[in-house]
């Protein structure tokens, strides 16, 4: 029935790729189907900076870059983006801060202009500040209530214990408090530069055109201040199981957490791995774990396995949502689960049906100018090259069900399990 | 290339609507029931949307772990969603694997099982929803609001239903449901992609003519009496912060005052997003009452929004108060904003302004096959696909005083409900 007959993944013949001499990355593709265009990207900045004291200072800097610039105030910077309906905002993560935005075809200048602004003149006017500072702590105090994110942090603090990646980025109330406007000042001074930056521009905008005006927002900025992230020391993997519960009163549900370290992105197991996850807890209706728990014994909405592998050592968890009364039930049929995961190969079938979904499932990912920026940029971050796309089918295929059990026994140990709760 | 549209009704009375889109290779298919929690009552609120649950439990030809299979393995993408008025299914599959999903739909409109054990456990996944959505102090109080709002209309409950429902409902309580409104001739099919229409139409025919018609389900109406003054409730639970809900009585999405409201609703509290996917993001920090409520420091946050519906339904204005306000403070502030847009006209380059706005959300939102291809059936649900087509149209049309005239006539304290959550603090926690 189809009549599309263009290929629709990005790779070399549609993906341009230019360095300027500031050392920003950018890349490109177009897409004249909507009058839309979205970007992607981050600098090397990130709360890998963050003193224990200042716990949440890269994230507190981040979030005020857009609250006054040296050309406009808040509300003006807003009015700008807002009324053109356009969005753009920063997330500060541990070793980048990342962007995304989008606006109509006719506003990519003001939205580049508009980044520039932000990243490269933020002014942090005190008001602003000590507002957002309010808001902060709003936040914080609404995240305390919530057994999701708090089963989270939990997990964190044991899966690495002695590794900054324990820290929750968000900080808390009293490190929030005993961050200065100066520091915010020094943060984004020490912290902010074009070396590194990646930018990806998708949309209804020629190549030339897209790199002609990233070029002329940023292709002047520098800051010989720039400094490099701090090295990741290396982490301690647990000896035993270790369980912990974070209490918070009068909930109807409990989250819980159960995992370990996952591989890097650009370990050699990753697409194993990848693949490995799928079965256990996100083919069809959320993998192994998903029969197990939610269709087979009712106990929860949602149970599902995700695996985030990024710069330094992700996590593999499986996650759910259950009443408190069934935390202990739902965690054994989980572990029962990750034990039968690390015993005996996947069937040959389950891989299958996986490898089938990661490579059918390409054109979904790719119809939105969003989901191509966000892939340009991870092909940039993880050095895979712009012909990725079209090796990964065969990347997929190649993996086997000894791999996957290979890569299940590198990381999951039943043995040595971090146990996140958080509920009544 | 333009677009071809195709809308054409069966002879067991079920509506296609069908729009060639040649961006990607990929087909999006929706089927749309008119039922939703408005046509229930107690003991069986919350049922639609259980039936929802349990029609991917699977047919004789389709049993659950093999749909689940086929529509994966194929890297397809589906769901379903209820709502106040409808109930709604689809798969999003590479063009040329849309047959089975066809298939399936036309399957499961007739021949779900419901069987026993399958249902004995989709109620407890169901409870456990239930029990996630209380762990939300916005959901606590908006079935409070909802509640007070209409006591005589169905909107009363919330999609989810009553606890004391989910815990009661049989297996034939539900079977009935679904056998009483999943009839061709209270469905449309919603298809949008990589396909020619000749072809797509004639599979459609194969596989859902032989379907018989039923008898047409009445919907549950019963029409809510005007308020008369101002309601005010609290609901208390754990926690720090205090969270302030207004709801003022919005009309249907087919009145000609909607889209006056839309722009309203821009200028007050940012654009809402009416897309299924791919549409929003846009901010509201230089609406009116980001201004004057979180510049100003009554909150640290806020939203508005109404909900597109059949009948009259509300227009909800969320406010996370500032630690150090009080919620009549905020709520204060909020009144003297409104009272402004009531008694000023707003300009004309505000009106534009929000009609970019909404230029801009629809753009993004045809970036995506499955947005399109839901727009379909979903204006059918309240209006018709016209009703989407002619949008910004409507929009174009608005004038100063229509948005004067609608924040009198729709923003009045005597109609609202006002709902404050009251932080009990945070007992015991770690």
């Amino acid at each position: 029935m189809s009549k599309t007959k263009t290929n629709s993944l990005p790779g070399p013949q549609d993906i341009h790729r230019e360095v300027l001499s500031n050392g920003i990355t950018i890349l490109t593709r177009s897409n004249f189907n909507s009058p839309s265009v979205s970007i992607s990207g981050y600098i090397q900045a990130g709360s890998l900076f963050d003193p224990d004291e200042k716990l949440g200072l890269a994230d507190f800097a981040t979030s005020a870059l857009m609250r006054g610039t040296a050309k406009h105030s808040f509300d003006a910077l807003f009015n700008e983006l807002e009324s053109a309906g356009a969005s753009f905002g920063f997330d500060s993560g541990l070793h980048t801060t990342g962007f995304n935005g989008r606006a109509l075809a006719e506003d990519l200048s003001l939205l580049l202009g508009l980044l520039s602004e932000a990243m490269c003149q933020p002014v942090f006017p005190t008001d602003e500040v000590e507002k957002l500072r309010n808001q902060l702590l709003t936040g914080l105090a609404i995240r305390l209530q919530d057994t999701s994110d708090m089963a989270d942090i939990t997990f964190d603090e044991i899966l690495y214990e002695g590794h900054p990646y324990s820290r929750s980025e968000d900080g808390n109330p009293d490190t929030i408090k005993a961050i200065t406007r100066q520091d915010l000042v020094d943060y984004h001074r020490f912290g902010f530069g074009p070396h590194g930056m990646v930018i990806s521009v998708v949309g209804a905008v020629e190549p030339k055109k897209a790199i002609d005006l990233v070029h002329r927002a940023l292709g002047n900025w520098k800051n010989p201040d720039q400094r490099e992230l701090p090295p990741l020391p290396d982490l301690k993997i647990l000896d035993e199981t270790v369980k912990r519960h974070f209490k918070i009163v009068e909930k109807s549900q409990a989250d819980i957490i159960i995992g370990s370290n996952g591989p890097r992105r650009k370990d050699p197991e990753y697409m194993a791995a990848s693949l490995g996850n799928s079965i256990l807890g996100q083919f069809g209706m959320m993998g192994r774990v998903g029969e197990s728990v939610r269709e087979k014994a009712g106990l929860a909405y949602y149970v599902y396995s995700s695996l985030s592998a990024g710069v330094g050592p992700g996590a593999w968890t499986v996650n759910a949502g259950v009443n408190p009364a069934n935390v202990k039930k739902a965690s054994d049929l989980i572990i029962k689960e990750l034990k039968r995961f690390v015993k005996e190969p996947v069937i040959e079938e389950e891989l299958a049906d996986s490898q089938a979904n990661f490579i059918g499932r390409l054109p979904l990912a790719f119809e939105s100018n969003g989901g191509v920026a966000g892939s340009l940029v991870n092909i940039e971050r993880y050095d895979l090259g712009l012909d990725y796309y079209r090796r990964y089918p065969d990347l997929v295929r190649k993996v086997t069900a000894a791999d996957v059990l290979e890569a299940a026994r590198k990381y999951l140990d039943p043995q040595r399990l971090a146990v996140a709760t958080a509920g009544p | 290339m333009p677009n071809i549209f195709t809308k054409t009704t069966l002879p067991n009375s079920l509506t296609i609507l069908l729009k060639e889109i040649h961006t990607a290779p990929l087909i999006s298919s929706w089927v749309w029931y008119r039922v939703g929690s408005r046509d229930e009552a107690p003991p069986l609120t919350g049922i639609s949307h259980l039936v929802e649950h349990m029609q991917f439990k699977g047919t004789q030809q389709f049993p659950a772990a093999v749909l689940d299979r086929v529509i994966s393995r194929d890297g397809g993408m589906r769901n379903a969603f209820t709502f106040l008025d409808w109930t709604t299914y689809f798969e999003t599959m590479p063009a040329d694997k849309i047959d089975i999903a066809l298939r399936l739909e036309a399957d499961r409109m007739i021949n779900s099982e419901f069987d026993e054990k399958g249902f004995s456990s989709e109620r407890t996944v169901v409870i456990s929803e239930r029990e996630g959505d209380e762990n939300e102090p916005m959901f606590r109080l908006g079935e409070a609001i909802q509640q007070a709002a209409f006591r005589i209309h169905s909107y009363h409950h919330e999609v989810i239903g009553d606890m004391a429902d989910l815990k009661t409902m049989t297996r034939d309580d539900l079977y009935k449901h679904y056998r009483t409104y999943y009839v061709p001739n209270n469905a449309v099919m919603g298809v949008a992609g990589d396909f020619n229409t000749k072809e797509i139409l004639a599979r459609i025919k194969e596989l859902f003519e032989p379907i018989p018609a039923g008898t047409t389900p009445p919907r549950l109406m019963r029409s809510e009496p005007e308020q008369r003054g101002e309601v005010r409730l609290s609901v208390e639970g754990p926690g720090e912060t205090v969270y302030v809900q207004a709801a003022y009585r919005f009309p249907s999405a087919s009145h000609p005052d909607f889209f006056a409201l839309s722009v309203l609703d821009s200028l007050l509290a940012g654009p809402s997003n009416l897309n299924m996917f791919g549409g929003g993001g846009i901010s509201n920090k230089t609406s009116r009452l980001y201004r004057s409520l979180v510049d100003k420091e009554f909150a640290v946050g806020l939203s508005g929004g109404s909900n597109v519906t059949v009948d009259p339904f509300l227009y909800q204005i969320t406010l996370i108060i500032h630690p150090n306000r009080k919620p009549e403070e905020a709520l204060a502030a909020l009144d003297e904003e409104i009272k402004l847009v009531q008694d000023s006209l707003v300009s004309k380059e505000e009106i534009a302004r929000a009609i970019k706005q909404a230029r801009a959300n629809f753009a993004y939102g045809t970036e995506n096959i499955t947005n399109q291809a839901f727009w379909l059936g979903y204006a059918e649900m309240f209006a018709d696909y016209k009703w989407f087509e002619t949008y910004l149209e409507k929009m174009l049309k608005v004038t100063p005083k229509d948005v004067q005239r609608v924040a009198r006539e729709y923003l009045r304290p005597q109609t609202r409900v006002v709902g404050t959550y009251v932080p009990t603090g945070n007992g015991k926690s770690a």
